[in-house]
């Protein structure tokens, strides 16, 4: 077994220390290590996006990051997007637009949302599809996801 | 959608489902969250053949591997007899259930179990997996079902003989099953056609796509208790299943379901539960968790089954369907099962006929053995019949829906396999298609089409149980055992407070497993808003009769003399509310049911699909979508929307991506999500839906099952769009850019309309 090494990291604005082997992602390490397990694994090959995450403000899928990349590093996760015990706007229309039905793909769908309308808060549907399409929801067609991020640029 | 005045205040309305907050938080616990004290991690070994006899499996050095704690093999599985097992969407006969479990003697496909471990971590799991030596004898294997029957074609299962319409044959075979519908004379309907449209056409192997990898968490307990954690659609069926596999007696067996990521048909079957079970007791009674990969999912869990099917029809000028006759072949994977009863049913379902015949064949192939998948058998079939019934139409020379109208079936009418129906809504939804502005509307550009298709699914009724206890603040918990795969819990506690007349927020559901309420049949069959909505009206009455008794226990008067209307129990001038007589309760009130209604009522769907073709790349695009279905009663209508998105979704990928692909050894090459090309945002527009109210008299509030109608249509919807984009029929799914691009090519070759 390889050694670990000790990483330091900022995870929804508090401070990790953790051991980690040098083949574990980013993802494992959330979820095995920290149990951050609101990031999901779907495929483990960067083709679902239910393990998105934002590193440093950028959306990344966390099983194609290693977890020792997240040395010094920024991370966001689905369980510091309601702040202060409210549910962020995004939430919020995922909520009323009944815009999940299973639900594991909606902590990456919100994630990768947020980044969206972090850069741009007013993208119409087009813009909303190309974003969103590197997350995969075999439910609900899209179509309801894509009415709740265009109701939450609204809110916004 | 209907607009009369709704006799309901909850029903029809569309409050935040009880379970949300959990799920946009991250918070909700799927089956790959749950971490016990002192778990392992258990990882499977899958054979690298196509077919192979397994000639000796040696794991010495993956056992002598540090942090490995146990390996198992078939020989650790108890010797099971021929059994069929009922698992609510299909059934199994437990013997090959046990060996797709893992494989006893020969490896039948690709990814086919053939030991498992146990280990500290995931990675010395695989490890270990590495040092096992399994010594195969490679035997030649087929994966198409056409010519898995031929008499020269591999035999996969020694001991197999065909049941031919009932009578078991003497040789061996692939073809586990031939079933026969038959009605009336099809040499004399089709002598009366005056039009006669005769097609072959196959489709490919597709698997559900569910985003969550199956998994299971095993403890078997020192005293003989196993208690499995999973995401299963149904933890009663996961418990009869280890019963049956493991020979150990029900009472011995705890499933506690965690949230599912999805299932659609596909989390029935177990495939981990078992394995995490024997690992658990060998490894020192340790709980042990396994989670699938997305290659392990794609490559040894249910798909549903490729097809060949022939459709002959034959109509008079006037429009009148004399004849029509369907041969269906069915893949059903390495052991028999596979949907081809369900394809026989739904073919023709739409269309009253007096001469018919429909001949199943149901095939073993080696490819993973197919599991249910939404409607299973539907989409293939409908794919196949529809697409011919918009070729007689144009013949006929009359629109697509008037051409349907002309023929559909109606209360009365009796199915090629024999049901009749009762009240049904085809009509009115074909009527509602046919006025939506979209199938109207102009549509100009050059090579675009708009086709339509209807389709059917049986639904379900099935068992279910429920609880429910009076809390002294007036609010209501409910106890249910139905999987809530998208949204239930909202379509159940809806109907409680309407039965009671309480607010939908003061009734509080959670989903329990199998020690904490009644048996309850899987989510699937489009069941759980109809079956367990069933039991949750019946829990209300007795709880509102009970309250009633309070009340005049609490006045003094005989019950007889209190009224009872939308949560207020009223006596000569005074009244309690609910909440009211709640606070008085010295006795609690908890009440329960068990219902297994029967007259779940099918239903219908009508789509229509505009597309686009690109004649240099052969790509298809979608650039409108609707479907309107009959629905019953919509409970929570966004989520019956939310259902016929998602079937629509997964029928538009079937349709134009999605198949298994497989090289000349019989290995799967596209095993991962890139490769296996479901849609995305980007693939599709907006859907529109049409929620047509045709309430099922069979059920309180006239709900019918909604789920798997949708994924019917649309892959004939769009062959018959294509057709009108670019003048090619298509007979094979997917119709994806080569198959387009092919066809155009042999379009111009021939020189004409294929």
């Amino acid at each position: 077994m390889s050694s670990k090494v000790i990483v330091t990291t900022t995870i929804n604005g508090e401070e990790f220390e953790f051991l980690c082997e040098p083949r574990q992602s980013l993802l494992e390490v959330l979820r095995d290590v920290l149990g951050f397990t609101g990031a999901k694994e779907g495929c483990n090959n960067g083709n679902c996006g239910a393990c998105n995450v934002l590193l440093d403000g950028v959306l990344v899928n966390s099983c194609l990051v290693l977890g020792v990349e997240a040395e010094g590093r920024t991370i966001e996760t689905i369980e510091g997007m309601a702040a202060g015990g409210r549910l962020h706007p995004l939430q919020q229309k995922f909520l009323e637009h009944a815009a999940l039905q299973c639900g594991v793909c909606t902590p990456g769908f919100l994630l990768a949302a947020k980044a969206l309308l972090d850069h741009n808060p007013d993208p119409t549907e087009a813009e909303v599809r190309h974003w969103l399409a590197g997350n995969l929801c075999r439910c609900t067609g899209y179509d309801k996801i894509i009415r709740a991020v265009l109701d939450a640029a609204d809110a916004v | 959608m209907t607009t009369t005045a709704s006799p309901y205040k909850v029903i029809g309305t569309r409050p935040v489902r009880p379970d949300g907050v959990d799920k946009v938080t991250g918070r909700a616990i799927y089956g790959a969250d749950v971490r016990l004290p002192g778990m392992l991690h258990g990882k499977v070994l899958r054979s690298p053949h196509a077919h192979a006899r397994i000639l000796c499996i040696d794991a010495s050095a993956a056992l002598a591997l540090r942090g490995v704690h146990a390996v198992i093999t078939a020989q650790d599985m108890p010797a099971i007899s021929d059994k069929i097992a009922d698992l609510g969407e299909s059934t199994v006969n437990l013997r090959y259930a046990s060996n797709n479990i893992l494989a006893h003697d020969k490896v039948l496909y690709y990814g086919h179990a053939v030991a498992a471990v146990a280990a500290d971590n995931v990675h010395i799991a695989e490890e270990a997996l590495s040092l096992i030596r399994v010594e195969y004898e490679v035997l030649p294997h087929v994966l198409d079902g056409k010519q898995a029957m031929a008499p020269d074609a591999p035999i996969l299962l020694d001991d197999l003989r065909t049941n031919e319409l009932g009578k078991l044959g003497d040789r061996p075979t692939n073809v586990a099953e031939h079933i026969r519908h038959q009605r009336g004379d099809l040499t004399k309907g089709f002598a009366e056609a005056d039009v006669i449209v005769e097609r072959t056409f196959h489709t490919a192997t597709v698997h559900q796509g569910y985003i969550e990898p199956q998994n299971a968490t095993a403890l078997w307990n020192e005293d003989g208790q196993l208690f499995i954690w999973c995401s299963t659609q149904g933890a009663f069926s996961v418990q009869e299943q280890l019963a049956e596999l493991l020979q150990i007696p029900v009472s011995r067996i705890i499933v506690t379901p965690t949230e599912i990521g999805g299932g659609f048909g596909g989390k029935i079957n177990v495939y981990l539960e078992p394995l995490a079970a024997l690992l658990s007791r060998k490894a020192g009674h340790r709980p042990v968790k396994m989670v699938m990969t997305r290659a392990e999912v794609l490559a040894a869990t249910g798909p549903t089954s490729g097809s060949y099917i022939r459709v002959k029809m034959g109509a008079r000028r006037d429009g009148v369907i004399t004849a029509a006759e369907a041969e269906l072949i069915y893949e059903a994977g390495a052991f028999p099962g596979s949907p081809v009863g369900a394809g026989c049913g739904v073919i023709f379902a739409p269309y009253r006929l007096e001469n018919v015949q429909i001949d199943g064949y149901d095939v073993v192939v080696n490819r993973p053995k197919a599991a249910a998948y939404r409607a299973p058998g539907g989409t293939n079939a409908a794919f196949a019949s529809e697409t011919v019934v918009d070729e007689l139409a144009e013949k006929l020379g009359m629109d697509p829906i008037e051409f349907r109208l002309r023929n559909a079936v109606r209360e009365g009418d009796r199915r090629a396999d024999g049901p009749e129906y009762k009240r049904i809504g085809l009509i009115e939804t074909l009527e509602a298609a046919r006025s939506h502005p979209h199938y109207t509307a102009p549509l100009t550009g050059k090579h675009r089409g708009r086709g339509v298709a209807t389709g059917f699914w049986f639904n379900w009724g099935g068992k279910s149980s429920a609880t429910a206890t009076v809390n002294r603040d007036g609010t209501v918990n409910l106890i249910e055992g139905s999987t809530d795969i998208g949204g239930s819990r909202a379509s159940i506690a809806m109907q409680l407070a309407e039965t009671l007349g309480i607010p939908y927020e003061d009734v509080r559901p959670q989903v329990v497993g199998t020690a904490g309420v009644g048996y309850n049949d899987v989510t699937g069959g489009s069941r759980t808003t109809f079956g367990t909505g069933w039991a949750v009206y019946e829990v209300g009455k007795k709880i509102l009769a009970e309250m009633r008794q309070r009340a005049a226990d609490y006045w003094g008067v005989p019950v007889e003399e209190v009224s009872v209307a939308d949560g207020v129990f009223a006596y000569n001038g005074e009244s309690l509310s609910f909440r009211e007589l709640a606070g008085k309760l010295d006795t609690p009130v908890t009440a329960s049911a068990s219902v297994h209604p029967q007259n779940y009522g099918p239903g219908f769907g009508v789509h229509i699909v505009d597309v686009e073709v690109d004649v240099e790349t052969g790509k298809v695009t979608i650039l409108r979508y609707t479907a309107a279905q009959d629905v019953g009663k919509a409970i929570h209508p966004s989520y019956v929307e939310g259902q016929l998105q998602g079937g629509v979704a997964q029928g538009v990928g079937w349709a134009l991506n999605e198949e298994y692909v497989y090289d000349e050894k019989g290995r799967l090459l596209n095993a991962t999500l890139l490769d296996y090309r479901m849609p995305t945002a980007l693939d599709l527009p907006m859907i529109d839906t049409v929620l047509v109210e045709v309430a099922n008299p069979g059920h309180p509030y006239g709900v019918r099952g909604v789920g798997e109608v949708p994924i019917v249509p649309p892959a004939a919807a769009i062959a018959n769009a294509i057709y009108r984009a670019i003048g090619v029929r298509m007979t094979e799914l997917p119709m994806s850019p080569p198959r387009i691009v092919a066809a155009l090519a042999r379009k111009r070759q021939d020189g004409v309309a294929a």
